[in-house]
């Protein structure tokens, strides 16, 4: 403690070069790419049909031809995984807004009106974290049923505790913090406050959170649909692709490896940017 | 951190962030408050189940009989059971009443006693968790020992728990099934025999959740070794496994300890699938096939269950925090 | 005592650490030799690298740390082929370290007595362990040591965890105690018991090496002294000839910049601060002792802009809690200062916080200008909230980091209802009286120096000229020549503006220098008031007594 650093910093905290300085980082972000534009457009890469099934062709090994080989009904399995990302990647996505959205304004509402309304919120995210998400999504599913939008809306449902944890949590450090109080000295207003200093520090680290939440979130909704509870066969989403693999492991090991594999890159780079954003985020805060 | 300079603390210095101002209580009333707060979120959890019956559109007969069309003498054995011909709040009491003798109902889908059901299948998930848990936290303690603080080994480690925090358990189980089970045949492929069906299980399980209790545990070591007490020791002579291990994990753990909630919904939740790709018997098994029945009475009871064991689990912790932090415990400073 | 062989002995120690722009030197050409029995001191102050001096005596350096010289020799053995074995055998029983403040620097988790076996290594059986530190403990002035053996740090009180922590460094004996920093962050009564103990075991001829920041501290205890600057030793000698008659200016600047009763009316730091950084400046070594008077105040007795009577304050929420501050009552003139002094959890930063209207106190109240303050709504004090000017301790966390110097300076004035090209000028104004330049309009916090941020933070407080300044410790985080610059700021600043001052600190020496009038405060309560020259020269309580006793000076 007593190596006692320079406390000037001259250097202002860049973007750019924090990014390039770092392979992990670049592969992470080349990759996220990839998966944006097969999201958008899968058929850029591959031309056969995910859905369209062909007997004579069932579990042929990864050749030239299948690059990742066939299933059990025939189809290419490169190209199901090329069409899965759309459904991961999005399902993914809109649950975590749903959570960003509802959890960030429940904790802003908590943080700020304090008291009864906060007991009450607070209370509230107790008994629903009491469930575990995964958990809590399937009691969801229970009652909406099986499908992509019940998904989303449920592990959506399941992931606002945390957000709204984290942001009335910040909120109150906020509100306490010097420079709040040094600010009421000025004669400001409670409206001014909040606007000013209280709501743009409570929520800065959102998009962060919601960044890392993503490569939970894509797990979540993969082990959800692996166990049949979202998109509906033939329909080509990650989980459903591996739960289809599982049963065929014994013979061909490519119908489950590389669907599995897609989650893992995804979430790798999803994490990896995230991490690297909330690191380079705490950097600047801290002297 | 200049601390060469005193920076001397009032109560709350002005303009800084305030600490919290605590006042503490006696060891006896923090232990009963923590409990009676345990109890007000298990009932809570209980009305919420409650009420989803009550909010969900639908009548609740049809709900509670999954997908099936229901029968007069089924509909009045529900309309008994309920007691759905008395006013709401005398269902509610009744309702809170059964769940607080165990009684969790009757499944219509299965037609059985949901209570029975779930002891039943207890035991197979109880082995599967608790092994995942000691699979983690092995993991955890021995990665985070002995590489926090050291520039490569730590690179290693957290490379390895990021892929290891990224990669869905059922993925791992998958390859880990096609790797030795298939491959080499050194594991059962599927069931629930004897100790070796549970090995894959247990670390496809174990091991991403304790990829992330590591992460904690790390982070946690590497701030109480730049603490000035672990100068201290270390000016005794003591060596380096001795600090972490005797003076530095203590800390540590106590970051890692407000993971448990996490830890234990992540079993929970990881068990359900982790038995579907092993076929192994169990509540995860159990609510998966409610849960594509519509079969609610044993979906809400598996819910309220694990709320349950929540809510024991990290009221226990809780009171853990007390023993291993000495300053917690007394009145007075 | 040049005939025994020196237990240290060091030649040319340079230490660097690794940099994103290449290795950076912290410490350049140290020679230190120590004699057995002797006591030698290291002073300097933040990044003169005295630290990791004191903690490459140990092999601590750090991993990254790179230690060379062209001799270095301890107890005769040649240090610089050590492993991290060899390191070992030698801490805890040929060299006992002692850190600053036991609560962080013992394991809070662990009880006294588990430390001191540990202290005690691995080679003795326990039933010896026991006893042995019974020994320590009582030798160390322990009363009880039977108790304390089960107790956790925190359990004890101040001065006796003091005493626990240097009972653990010599608990195998070593032939050396170093102390880095043995009496900062510590009150002063504690402060007096720890400085008191190592004299005795110097007097019982223990050798010692202190590292200090402080020069009273290192005058009591000290035979020779060095003294370090950015790295390097700028001067050595025996402790008494160097504080009486330094010979190099940083010594001489760095004496000068102690506040005492005898700086009054004067200026701390040697010249009228320029428009830069305050790295850069060094005293002329000549006109040692001619000091520079500052500015006369222009003191209203008639008018009382701060009246404090009899307030009462009770801890958190509850109403049968302890009492924070327990009947205060003092009144303010207009353009004078008032100190108020006393230990941790004495109840002062609550009164601040009461003066500013962020508290309501219990009972009791405050008055500004006539008017009820305390018994306001804060929509009725906001209009007056202007002239009544906060300067926190730690500036850094009372700025948001969002803003720059502009704004946050601006801020203070929307409440005045100055905006657009005026307030820019006003800014520019106060900026210009703390001596910063407009280059310093878009720095954001982080981006400044210790002493930069305290100046912005002076800066801002008169921005919107008010009649009131509450002070709360604003310079007990700086080095001692920088504390000189920003006291010197305030001082003149407060008699260019004619505001007055509520001044809160822990250091006697402060108050004495700045303030006009006094109050001693003690678990909440006043226990003496009045002049500060009177109060400090012929105090009549006796907590008042202790501790102005207690406080170290240079003799």
């Amino acid at each position: 403690m007593t190596f006692q650093t320079s406390v000037s910093r001259k250097h202002r905290w860049h973007v750019l070069p924090l990014l390039l300085n770092n392979a992990g980082l670049i592969a992470s972000f080349i990759f996220l790419v990839l998966v944006a534009s097969v999201t958008i457009s899968p058929d850029l890469l591959s031309s056969y049909d995910p859905i369209a099934a062909d007997p004579i062709q069932a579990q042929l090994p990864p050749t030239y031809e299948h690059w990742f080989g066939t299933d059990h009904l025939g189809r290419d399995v490169f190209s199901r995984v090329l069409h899965g990302a759309r459904y991961s990647l999005l399902i993914g996505v809109s649950a975590m807004l749903i959570a960003v959205v509802v959890g960030s304004l429940l904790g802003l509402l908590s943080g700020l009106a304090r008291g009864f309304v906060d007991e009450i919120i607070t209370r509230f995210l107790d008994v629903v974290s009491a469930f575990p998400d995964l958990l809590l999504a399937l009691v969801l599913i229970s009652f909406t049923g099986p499908g992509t939008f019940n998904l989303i809306f449920a592990l959506g449902v399941a992931s606002i505790p945390r957000f709204a944890r984290v942001v009335r949590g910040q909120t109150f450090v906020v509100a306490e913090s010097g420079y709040v109080e040094q600010a009421k000295t000025f004669g400001l207003s409670r409206t001014t406050l909040i606007w000013r200093h209280i709501l743009p520090h409570a929520i800065e680290q959102v998009p962060i959170l919601a960044t890392i939440g993503l490569g939970t979130a894509i797990i979540s909704a993969a082990g959800l649909s692996f166990l049949g509870m979202g998109p509906q066969p033939p329909t080509p989403e990650w989980g459903a692709m591996l739960s289809e693999g599982r049963n065929y492991l014994r013979n061909a090991w490519w119908i489950g490896v590389w669907p599995g594999l897609a989650i893992t890159l995804t979430v790798i780079s999803v994490s990896v940017v995230g991490r690297r954003w909330q690191a380079a985020f705490e950097g600047r805060r801290l002297v | 951190m200049t601390l060469d300079n005193p920076a001397f603390i009032d109560e709350l210095p002005l303009g800084s962030p305030s600490r919290i101002v605590r006042f503490r209580h006696s060891l006896w009333s923090r232990v009963l408050g923590r409990v009676g707060s345990g109890v007000v979120v298990l009932w809570a959890a209980v009305t919420l189940s409650f009420a989803s019956l009550q909010i969900a559109p639908g009548n609740i007969v049809n709900l509670l009989v999954g997908d099936q069309l229901p029968t007069p003498e089924v509909e009045a054995a529900i309309r008994a059971e309920w007691g759905l011909d008395e006013p709401l709040i005398v269902q509610y009491l009744r309702y809170l009443w059964r769940i607080l003798h165990g009684d969790f109902g009757r499944s219509y889908v299965l037609q059985s006693d949901v209570t029975s059901l779930i002891l039943s299948q207890l035991w197979p998930t109880l082995k599967l968790t608790s092994a995942a848990l000691v699979v983690a936290i092995v993991f955890a303690v021995t990665a985070a020992v002995l590489t926090a603080g050291r520039r490569w080994p730590r690179r290693l480690a957290s490379a390895a728990e990021l892929v290891l925090v990224s990669t869905p358990s059922f993925w791992l189980g998958i390859v880990l099934l096609f790797v030795f089970s298939f491959t080499l045949k050194l594991f059962p492929v599927a069931g629930d025999k004897n100790f070796s069906s549970l090995v894959l299980p247990a670390l496809s399980l174990g091991l991403s959740l304790g990829a992330v209790v590591s992460q904690v545990l790390r982070q946690g070591l590497e701030n109480a070794l730049e603490e000035p007490f672990a100068l201290t020791v270390r000016s005794w002579g003591c060596s380096d496994l001795t600090l972490r291990l005797r003076h530095c994990l203590r800390h540590a753990s106590l970051p890692a300890v407000t993971l448990t909630g996490w830890l234990v919904g992540g079993l929970l939740s990881g068990a359900v699938i982790t038995e579907q790709v092993f076929g192994r018997p169990g509540l995860g098994k159990v609510t998966v096939d409610a849960v594509l029945g519509k079969d609610l009475p044993v979906v809400l009871a598996v819910a309220i269950f694990s709320a349950l064991i929540y809510v024991v689990l990290s009221t226990l912790v809780d009171l853990l925090y007390l023993f291993l932090d000495p300053r917690l415990r007394t009145r007075n400073r | 005592m040049n005939s025994p062989r020196p237990f240290l002995y060091i030649r040319n120690l340079t230490i660097r650490f690794p940099g994103p722009n290449g290795p950076t030197e912290v410490v350049r050409g140290l020679d230190l030799t120590v004699y057995p029995g002797e006591s030698v001191a290291l002073v300097g102050e933040s990044g003169s690298g005295k630290s990791v001096t004191a903690r490459a005596l140990i092999g601590l350096a750090g991993t990254y740390a790179d230690v060379k010289a062209d001799v270095f020799e301890i107890n005769g053995e040649d240090v610089l082929q050590y492993r991290e074995r060899d390191w070992r055998r030698l801490r805890g029983s040929k060299i006992g370290f002692v850190l600053q403040d036991a609560l962080v620097s013992l394991d809070p988790l662990r009880r006294i007595g588990q430390q001191l076996s540990d202290a005690f290594g691995e080679r003795q059986d326990l039933p010896a362990k026991y006893d042995r530190s019974l020994d320590i403990l009582q030798s160390v002035g322990i009363k009880d040591p039977e108790r304390r053996l089960s107790q956790y740090p925190h359990q004890l009180s101040g001065g006796l965890r003091q005493r626990a922590l240097i009972a653990t460094a010599i608990a195998q004996q070593p032939s050396l105690v170093i102390a880095d920093e043995p009496t900062t962050a510590l009150d002063v009564t504690v402060q007096r018991q720890v400085l008191d103990l190592l004299k005795q075991r110097q007097r019982a001829g223990n050798t010692l090496l202190i590292i200090s920041h402080d020069l009273s501290v290192v005058s009591q205890l000290a035979d020779q002294v060095l003294v370090m600057r950015n790295g390097e030793v700028v001067e050595q000698g025996k402790t008494a000839e160097v504080l009486s008659g330094p010979s190099h200016p940083y010594t001489r600047q760095l004496l000068d910049a102690i506040p005492t009763a005898s700086s009054r009316g004067y200026r701390l730091s040697p010249v009228a601060l320029e428009h830069s950084d305050e790295i850069s400046l060094i005293a002329p070594a000549a006109a040692p002792n001619v000091r520079i008077a500052l500015p006369q105040k222009q003191i209203d007795a008639g008018r009382h802009v701060l009246v404090v009577d009899r307030l009462q304050k009770r801890y958190g929420r509850s109403t049968t809690g302890p009492l924070a501050v327990n009947n205060v009552s003092f009144e303010l003139a207009a353009g004078e200062a008032l100190g108020i002094v006393g230990e941790s959890g004495s109840g002062k930063t609550t009164v601040a916080k009461m003066v500013l209207g962020l508290v309501d106190p219990d009972a009791g109240n405050v008055w500004i200008n006539g008017q009820p303050w305390s018994r306001m709504d804060e929509s009725q004090r906001r209009p007056h909230r202007a002239g009544i000017q906060l300067i926190a301790q730690d500036s850094l966390s009372s700025f948001d980091p969002r803003y720059n110097v502009e704004k946050l300076i601006g801020e203070s004035l929307d409440a005045v209802g100055i905006f657009g090209d005026n307030r820019r000028r006003r800014v520019l104004e106060v900026l210009d009286a703390v001596r910063l330049g407009p280059t310093f309009l878009n720095r954001h916090p982080r981006e400044l120096s210790g002493g930069q941020r305290q100046r912005v933070a002076i800066a801002r407080a008169f921005a919107p000229r008010p009649q009131l300044l509450v002070a709360d410790e604003p310079v007990s985080a700086l080095d001692v020549s920088i504390q000189a610059q920003v006291l010197d700021l305030l001082a003149e600043l407060q008699a260019e503006f004619g505001a007055s001052l509520l001044f809160i600190s822990h250091d006697l020496g402060v108050v004495h220098h700045l303030t006009d009038k006094v109050i001693v405060m003690k678990a909440g309560q006043v226990v003496e008031s009045g002049d500060v020259e009177k109060v400090f020269a012929g105090p009549r309580h006796s907590y008042t007594q202790e501790l102005l006793a207690a406080r170290p000076s240079l003799n």
